[in-house]
């Protein structure tokens, strides 16, 4: 036989999973939440979502033809940081910071850091925290969804009299209606699609769960087992989008079950703490990118035994 | 029903529709068989036959060359032609090439040994060593040596392997199928060696009529118990196997036999019983002969020595022009870079797949998914141990249990952005035992 065999060493099959198809999995599932979004806030929230996708897919390329890279705009990855960022941004943003904040999250938070796979803090979420700093009146200026006056959000509400405002109900926070962050409102649209999430296999149920069940336990013990304080706290700010979609972010959470684990308790402590006792009416942020910093120690910690290696 | 089961593990497509149905055909007669002098783990056997011998089936022209060795025997008569290095499956190694002379004579040592009932554990053992029988399922660790524990181990669980797990093999199926009877009575003969009362026989669930079949040429040994386990790859893994058998973990760094266990396939539980009832050492086995470049895949009862081409050629030859050629299964069989070489006795298929699939795809970075961390059977995390063989950090490596790792291959099969896990993670364990000899 004359003909050239291709030798490897095995395995000689591979699945269908692929990066891109994660990622595009992870776009779809923020489509309710987008949707939601619009249908709150209007039609301005869809140039916003456009200008950041737009924005951080561009930087990626430039970036990327600048060092001489591959140019892999298309696996879904930038565009789905340009998503996250849009989704956590007020309705009614000035058209230029959501394009500031996607060049920084991809030029500053990715890329600088060696690209995809290489950032130790999620990209949107830094580039969040960073236009907070920045421009911390257009980021806090927010829309109410029915009679579109500029309102404070329910945290920013229960922050400064400490008791549960009334205007608001556990239902409109549940399906949304009430002022916030674009994508953060709905936590129906934001559970289906992390349930889509799941049934995909893309993320495990671990970490949203442990997040929103510390967060749960923790609003219920300070509250005195108040059960609305506790639903309040859960349905509130960005802590569904948060669990469900930054959270759980592969490259900044740890890799091993039980770390995720304690990750997952450490983001849910932090939000609390932040949201009943520091200067921020909401926490997710902050938290998320803080457990981000500490997970290579947990990564380095806490390691699966092996098998064989505990029991005789 | 309770499917047992390990942790772990993945499902890769079976690809088994194309043969499973298919009976075992015999092979056509090789004019000339190559006979591998090493077909097992251990040290290569000396040869006893000269060349310009007349050599019958069944005779012994290979002597074991060490405590962990079994002989090797003539597949045809006929004259030995040559004794010569030849392309082996793993590099080259002394072959003993044989021209049949097509009237298949029996050697005269090649008779009935008696039965299960009335031999001794020694003599049983005697049989499976001259028979030059090896486990059957891949590695080929001589069964003797296997069956032999040292005298502070005490075995008290014994698997046989009908798992089958690799995709697209179907020989062990078929053999449980078409002869039950053999599997059964070759346990019966090694729970004799181990004097064990209870065996279990593991099979998939994937193969409910092998199930059945086996059942029944057990029904009337109570000891015999043929459990169905999950189809889940790398079931067949003796360490998987042991786990979801009897719940005991084999001691990581040890072997089966440390957790009070052995663990054999069941086609060389077929061969201890055709060994004692017609005294037939190990000269042939089933080979699965399949994949897209395959014109006609087959199920074949192949003779030891017979060269890949014309086995591929019984299986109607190639389709189109070949990609990849592997011997054994696509999580753990080996790729050939050509198909002129003998088979042997772990032959268990030939595998061959188009130029398309034959291509491994480009990997990128890592993400850190974690997928490769949550099915890891050994429990180890490959994508660390990966990253730090990668960067020539063998001690972390090590300190990352990479000595753990099994090799099957799972974390480069799930990897989404297909990263050479596997590869490197050997590449880690080679430095390691390098350096374990150099400081000894």
């Amino acid at each position: 036989m004359e003909r050239k065999l291709i030798v490897t060493s095995s395995p000689h099959i591979r699945s269908n999973e692929a990066t891109d198809k994660t990622m595009r999995d992870v776009v779809i599932a923020l489509i309710p939440a987008t949707l939601a979004g619009m249908y709150y806030f209007g039609f301005q929230t869809l140039i916003v979502v456009l200008l950041s996708v737009a924005a951080a897919m561009a930087t990626e390329a430039i970036i990327q033809n600048m060092r001489k890279q591959p140019i892999t705009v298309m696996d879904y990855s930038a565009a789905l940081t340009g998503l996250l960022l849009a989704l956590n941004m007020p309705p009614e943003i000035p058209y230029w910071m959501p394009v500031v904040g996607s060049i920084f999250a991809i030029a500053i938070v990715k890329q600088a850091f060696g690209g995809l796979g290489h950032n130790f803090i999620n990209p949107a979420l830094a580039a969040r925290v960073f236009l907070i700093a920045s421009w911390p009146v257009e980021m806090t200026t927010w829309k109410f969804p029915v009679d579109a006056v500029t309102e404070a959000t329910p945290l920013a509400l229960i922050k400064g009299s400490g008791v549960l405002p009334e205007s608001v109900s556990i239902f409109n926070l549940f399906i949304g209606k009430v002022g916030g962050c674009i994508g953060e409102v709905s936590a129906l649209a934001l559970i289906i699609g992390g349930i889509y999430l799941v049934y995909r296999g893309v993320i495990s149920p671990r970490i949203p769960l442990v997040y929103m069940g510390t967060v749960a336990v923790f609003t219920l013990i300070y509250s005195g087992f108040n059960f609305n304080f506790m639903m309040f706290h859960l349905l509130a700010g960005g802590l569904v989008l948060g669990a469900i979609f930054m959270a759980t972010d592969y490259v900044s959470s740890p890799m091993t079950a039980k770390g995720q684990i304690i990750y997952a308790v450490g983001c849910g402590l932090i939000t609390v703490m932040i949201r009943l006792f520091g200067g921020y009416p909401e926490g997710v942020s902050f938290s998320i990118l803080f457990m981000n910093v500490v997970t290579p120690l947990i990564d380095k910690y806490v390691k699966s035994n092996v098998f064989g290696g505990v029991k005789k | 029903m309770n499917l047992l089961s390990f942790r772990g593990g993945i499902h890769p497509p079976h690809s088994k529709s194309m043969t499973e149905h298919l009976p075992v055909e015999k092979a056509l007669e090789p004019e000339t068989v190559v006979i591998p002098l090493q077909q097992h783990i251990g040290a290569p056997c000396q040869a006893i036959v000269e060349v310009g011998e007349k050599v019958k089936v069944g005779q012994k022209i290979g002597e074991a060359g060490g405590f962990v060795s079994a002989p090797v025997h003539s597949s045809v008569s006929g004259t030995v032609k040559k004794i010569e290095k030849r392309m082996i499956i793993n590099g080259t190694g002394t072959c003993v090439v044989i021209e049949s002379d097509g009237l298949n004579e029996i050697h005269e040592s090649v008779v009935p040994k008696g039965d299960v009932e009335t031999l001794e554990p020694k003599e049983i053992l005697d049989i499976i060593n001259e028979a030059g029988i090896v486990g059957m399922g891949g590695a080929g660790f001589p069964t003797r040596v296997k069956l032999s524990p040292p005298p502070d181990k005490k075995i008290d669980v014994l698997i046989v392997n009908g798992a089958e797990c690799e995709p697209y093999l179907t020989a062990d199926h078929r053999l449980m199928l078409e002869t039950p009877e053999d599997v059964v009575y070759g346990l019966r003969a090694v729970m004799k060696v181990l004097g064990l009362e209870k065996a279990y026989i593991a099979i998939e669930n994937n193969k409910m009529d092998a199930v059945l079949s086996v059942k029944e040429a057990a029904k009337e040994y109570p000891g015999i118990q043929v459990v169905t386990v999950k189809t889940k790859y790398p079931q067949g893994g003796e360490k998987q196997l042991i786990y979801a058998c009897s719940q005991r973990e084999v001691p990581s760094g040890a072997l089966p036999m440390d957790a009070g266990a052995v663990v054999s396939n069941v086609a060389t539980m077929s061969a201890i019983s055709k060994a004692i009832r017609t005294g037939m050492p190990l000269i042939e086995r089933i080979c699965t002969v399949t994949g897209d470049g395959i014109v006609e895949p087959k199920n074949i009862m192949i003779k030891n020595g017979t060269r890949i081409s014309e086995i591929v050629a019984q299986a109607g030859g190639y389709k189109g022009d070949p990609g990849k050629l592997i011997l054994g299964g696509p999580m753990m069989g080996f790729a050939q870079f050509t198909d002129n070489l003998p088979s042997t006795k772990t032959t268990s298929g030939v595998l061959v797949f188009t130029e398309e699939q034959a291509r491994l795809p480009e990997y990128n970075p890592c993400i850190r998914c974690g997928k490769c961390v949550d099915i890891c059977p050994s429990f180890v995390q490959p994508f660390a141990i990966s990253a730090y063989s990668l960067n020539g950090m063998f001690d972390m490596a090590e300190k990352y249990n990479a000595m753990d790792c099994i090799e099957c291959g799972s974390c480069s099969f799930i990897c989404p952005s297909k990263r050479p896990l596997l590869h490197s993670i050997r590449m880690a364990k080679r430095e390691i035992i390098s350096k374990r000899r150099k400081t000894k």
